[in-house]
């Protein structure tokens, strides 16, 4: 079976953005960037399937700069069979997206398609579903459990109330949440090699993709910033204060 | 006809998330529609059709639509905006993975997860986590749009009297099966939707030690929260998380009890009226945003809080 996963390139989870003072938006030149962590775990599921036999083929796909070369080169380290790079500046929005992955499954047939749950940088949480309804596929979102056999995709998603366990046909998108796998690091001589391996290229104009977005960010404003509060030195001082002072305890 | 909201049950009843997004509609426009699906609609259907401001209430009940599959779900609510500007629902488990698939079957771009309604076709959405706010301008010619549960009061009134109609439930799409539940089921009140929370972190230790968390919360009629470290090391179930990828809350008192403050949890409870954490590194980022910070060993800290609210208040929490 084949599996296409999605890599977006991204601004490191852990490095504290700068929004920029005159409201266009958000400063990314000078951040670390990363692969989206869900992408990674997704990345992750599908190189276990391919070790475990039941997965033959993952094609990573990055829609983006060409700097976006870096993650892929990541994912082929990672375990990848292949890398494909979309070039797309500026970013597209997720139907543009899924506009995109939806050509790329019309010459690839992946069984199954796995994506983050939400890219960090927007957090729409869109691309899987809508790739999924381009497609007339099944989808299951949020996924912390995954099995895969020629027969469909069981798996487990994470919602409001706790769980939920669904039984896909294939071709079936997945989108995956954090608990799934702990993505491994890759080791020197796959990075080494990765460095070295092709990067297949496609245009939106050979997918047939309008990059024109639909929504126009007019202005990125910081949020509200808290003032900073007290420090209390008891326990019963900050029963006091939250009494009496905040009104927010009887 | 201009707005549609998808509504959803929860337990039975009308979802909070889905009275905040019929609040949300009501900024848009004088009156608003309602869809609900399911399998049994009526009392749903009912508390809907009550509400202040509500036109008119469709329903599509079969028993195929029980467990809320997007496959099956998604055909009916695009089929039935035909004809409105807009559609929303709460963004919630549910309107997260049902309506992209309904926008990209309308072939619009969706705006998740809105905080505000600037005009008709202007909306403010956090982005990287909450820390910054876009202003976003859609030029779709139906607004498909999740609404944050946090951001608008959930609405209310129990004396309107909109009709309500059956509509096409359609068929099993035959592309998924569920195969049910595994609900938590805690007894308290709901996370998104409580007056106050408490969270536990890593720090907690272990699943015995949060259990004090979880008895301080119920002598206070609180919902309890965690922080991603806290689920993963399995002191509580999935869904309690808090944060970017778990729920958003904003309750009027929010108690983070050894949580360090990561960004991604921030972005779950930065907008609660009033954060008090208590943690014993005084350097903890935490102590950033909270109003107030306590210096202090969690475990001495909720004995002793425990000790003082059992002396001195009642068992069921804030009163009016
Ligand atoms: C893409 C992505 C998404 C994420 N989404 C979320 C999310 O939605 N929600 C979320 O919470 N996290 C999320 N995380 C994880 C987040 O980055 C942090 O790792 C996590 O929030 C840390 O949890 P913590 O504060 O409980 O643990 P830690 O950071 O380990 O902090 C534990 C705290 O407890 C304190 N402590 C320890 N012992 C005691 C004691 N005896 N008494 C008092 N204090 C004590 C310590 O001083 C410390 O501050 C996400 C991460 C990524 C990469
Ligand atoms: N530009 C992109 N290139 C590759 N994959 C993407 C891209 N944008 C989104 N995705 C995938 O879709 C998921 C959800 O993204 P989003 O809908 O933007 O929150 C991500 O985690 C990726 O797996």
């Amino acid at each position: 079976m084949k599996v296409l996963v999605g890599v977006k390139r991204v601004v490191d989870a852990y490095v504290k953005i700068r929004v920029r003072g005159d409201g266009s938006g958000v400063d990314t030149a000078n951040a670390k960037m990363s692969m989206n962590p869900f992408d990674e775990v997704a990345l992750e599921a599908a190189v276990r399937l391919q070790e475990s036999g039941v997965v033959t083929e993952v094609l990573a796909v990055s829609v983006g700069p060409a700097s976006a070369h870096e993650q892929l080169r990541t994912a082929l380290a990672m375990g990848a069979t292949r890398a494909l790079h979309v070039a797309a500046d500026p970013a597209l929005e997720p139907l543009a997206v899924a506009h995109t992955l939806q050509g790329i499954c019309d010459r690839e047939a992946p069984d199954l398609v796995l994506l983050g749950k939400q890219a960090i940088d927007d957090d729409c949480n869109q691309t899987g579903q809508m790739l999924a309804a381009l497609q007339g596929w099944a989808q299951a979102t949020s996924v912390s459990g995954l099995e895969l056999d020629a027969g469909g995709a069981s798996v487990t998603r994470e919602i409001d109330g706790g769980l939920e366990h669904l039984a896909l046909r294939l071709p079936a998108v997945v989108s995956v949440d954090l608990r799934l796998n702990d993505p491994r690091h890759p080791k020197l001589p796959d990075i080494m090699k990765a460095k070295r391996a092709q990067i297949e290229t496609l245009t939106l104009e050979e997918l047939g993709v309008d990059p024109e977005p639909r929504l126009s960010v007019l202005e990125v404003t910081e949020p509200p910033r808290r003032e900073p509060g007290v420090r209390v030195s008891t326990v019963g001082e900050l029963v006091e204060r939250l009494r009496n002072e905040a009104g927010v305890l009887s | 006809m201009s707005v549609l909201i998808f509504a959803e049950q929860n337990g039975g009843q009308l979802a909070a998330a889905s009275r905040s997004a019929v609040t949300c509609g009501l900024e848009l426009a004088e009156t608003v529609d309602v869809l609900i699906t399911g399998a049994d609609c009526k009392p749903v259907a009912a508390e809907a059709a009550a509400l202040r401001g509500v036109g008119r209430v469709l329903v599509a009940e079969a028993d195929h639509l029980g467990a809320a599959l997007a496959e099956n779900v998604a055909p009916i609510i695009q089929r039935e905006a035909q004809g409105y500007l807009y559609v929303l629902a709460g963004a919630n488990s549910n309107g997260k993975n049902i309506m992209p698939r309904v926008a990209a079957g309308l072939g619009v771009q969706q705006i998740s997860d809105i905080v505000s309604v600037i005009d008709g076709e202007t909306f403010i959405r956090p982005i990287y986590a909450g820390n910054a706010l876009a202003r976003v301008r859609s030029v779709d010619s139906t607004r498909v749009i999740t609404v944050r549960p946090t951001a608008f009061e959930p609405a209310t009134g129990t004396d309107g009297s909109a009709a309500i109609e059956a509509v096409d439930p359609g068929a099993d799409s035959g592309l998924v099966e569920h195969q049910g539940f595994q609900l938590s089921g805690g007894s308290g009140p709901e996370l998104g939707s409580a007056d106050i929370v408490i969270s536990g972190g890593r720090g907690v230790g272990s699943a015995e030690n949060f259990a004090l968390v979880t008895r301080l919360a119920e002598r206070l009629n609180a919902a309890v929260g965690a922080s991603r470290a806290a689920v993963d090391a399995g002191y509580v179930p999935n869904d309690y998380q808090v944060g970017q990828t778990g729920k958003v809350v904003a309750p009027a008192l929010y108690l983070a009890v050894g949580i360090s403050g990561a960004i991604q949890h921030m972005a779950g409870m930065r907008d609660s009226r009033v954060i008090a954490a208590i943690n014993n590194d005084p350097e903890a980022p935490i102590f950033e945003v909270a109003d107030y910070g306590l210096v202090q060993d969690l475990m001495s800290a909720l004995e002793e809080l425990e000790g003082i609210l059992a002396t001195t208040s009642s068992p069921l929490g804030k009163s009016a």
